[in-house]
């Protein structure tokens, strides 16, 4: 499977890596003719306002939309979850997003720097690690969306549909199964 | 903020290295107040650095530059939602602890303020805040890592808009780290002595050919082609202080400077960044600079 790896701004390296590792192989996505070539998409960590900005810069911004809209299956971890969520708060004033999950995500949530935090959390059932750095929470679902993970009370991975989101960074660590999750049980069979 | 599960830790050098991976292929840059901060966000920038005075001002006035206002920090802070840094004098961890107090993302244990101890840096484990620091070849960047910096920024020349000194950093930073690649595990002992840094931090960048932690570049940066100039060298991002606020246009000038540090290898993207964007900030050659008045020699 081809997976594109959206590679404005941010860790995209270590999901490529992360990718890689799971026997797949990743592109790094700069422009919209990078995004027809491609199985599945991951929005990479980063700060969400300067990718959100250069993908408008640079034309992906519809294209990206469109494709989710179309089912393209995509992950987005941190800054990502950000750019998957149809509605933000605490957000840089009329800050856009690519949207597709039906969630109000809060922007920088649990604080900042100081406040950025390892745990260990329960994903889909499975335990793990998780970096959490000044990291976005969900502040409320929509109908269609499940809830694959919690910490402090608050939903931090989701799924709807093809869409998955995390606030943690698992590409910052070993553990795979956040990216297994989302090469076996979203991307497989589509 | 953020509540405790029982099994969370804060400050841990995961979170704070992590934190300069996210930054990654960005461009952070120098304001000096609200209005520039806001500035910097809106063109892309994917962090801000709260000073009173850039390079530039510093070295044209002169006298003993220091930590900023916390008033003027935390204004900058309420004005935008990407991370905050501030500087602090290399050595001053009073500075140190007041920065952490406000919450800001990352400190700048930086040349560009006057030094307050001129034998030992800060213990940058001591603090839950990640620190950055400068240095000009490998040696240094390793021994601020073992004080516990998370992230190494190439100090080229701050405040010139002359970017000779963070393309020698860069190279010779680059070429140590090649060189220790290049040798047999018998020789990382004495490589070590060479280079005045401790073995272990030697032996894992000789097996990884790479900092362990992310470098940055900074100094002269003042044009869209300086930053991807330092990308193409492998910097993993640029800082750049005086050039945009002391530039023409320094709206536009932000916005092409962060569309280089992204399409750093498409020069048709990088020419039309290049385009129109008015008067660069003056330069000075630091080859005109005494070397006693050069801030890049300062730290060891």
């Amino acid at each position: 499977m081809i997976v594109g790896v959206l590679a404005l701004q941010g860790d995209f390296r270590e999901h490529i890596a992360a990718t890689n590792s799971c026997g797949h192989s990743a592109v790094e996505i700069r422009t919209a003719e990078d995004l027809e070539k491609i199985d599945a998409l991951i929005l990479p960590g980063g700060e969400s306002t300067t990718i959100i900005q250069l993908s408008e810069l640079f034309d992906l911004y519809a294209p990206i939309r469109t494709k989710i809209a179309k089912g393209l299956p995509v992950y987005g971890s941190c800054a990502g979850m950000i750019l998957l969520a149809d509605r933000i708060v605490d957000g840089k004033e009329g800050q856009k997003t690519f949207g597709g999950i039906n969630m109000t995500v809060r922007r920088n949530a649990f604080g900042r720097q100081v406040d950025s935090f390892e745990s260990d959390l329960k994903f889909n059932g499975h335990s793990l690690h998780a970096v959490f750095i000044r990291a976005p929470w969900v502040e409320e679902v929509g109908e269609g969306v499940q809830v694959l993970s919690e910490a402090a009370g608050h939903a931090v991975a989701v799924r709807q549909g093809n869409l998955l989101a995390t606030s943690f960074h698992p590409e910052l660590t070993s553990d795979m199964a956040v990216h297994e999750y989302f090469f076996e049980e979203i991307c497989k069979g589509r | 903020m953020s509540q405790n599960t029982g099994s969370e830790a804060t400050g841990t050098a995961r979170v704070k290295r992590g934190m300069a991976e996210m930054l990654k292929g960005g461009v952070i840059m120098d304001v000096v107040n609200v209005e520039q901060a806001k500035i910097a966000e809106d063109a892309g920038a994917c962090a801000v650095m709260a000073l009173e005075r850039v390079p530039a001002d510093i070295r044209a006035q002169g006298g003993v530059a220091r930590m900023s206002d916390p008033d003027m920090i935390q204004k900058i802070q309420a004005a935008v939602s990407i991370p905050v840094m501030a500087k602090v004098r290399i050595g001053h961890f009073v500075e140190a602890q007041i920065i952490e107090s406000l919450g800001v993302d990352y400190i700048d244990e930086s040349e560009v303020l006057t030094p307050a101890d001129y034998t030992n840096h800060i213990d940058k484990w001591n603090f839950k805040i990640p620190f950055v620091c400068g240095a000009t070849n490998l040696g240094e960047a390793l021994r601020r890592i073992n004080e516990g910096a998370a992230m190494i920024r190439s100090k080229g020349e701050a405040g010139t808009g002359d970017v000779s000194n963070a393309m020698t950093h860069m190279r010779t930073i680059g070429g140590e780290i090649r060189r220790l690649t290049s040798m047999r595990e018998d020789e990382l002992y004495v490589a070590a002595k060479e280079l005045q840094a401790p073995y272990a931090l030697v032996k894992e960048v000789a097996e990884t050919g790479k900092l362990p932690v992310v470098l940055f570049t900074a100094g002269g940066i003042a044009t869209p082609a300086d930053a991807a100039l330092m990308m193409q060298m492998g910097a993993d991002g640029v800082f750049i202080g005086s050039g945009i606020f002391k530039s023409g246009n320094p709206a536009q000038r932000a916005a092409a400077c962060v569309k280089a540090t992204t399409f750093y290898q498409d020069a048709k993207v990088l020419a039309d960044a290049s385009r129109g964007l008015g008067e660069a900030m003056v330069g000075i050659n630091v080859s005109d600079i005494p070397v006693p008045h050069r801030l890049a020699e300062r730290g060891w």
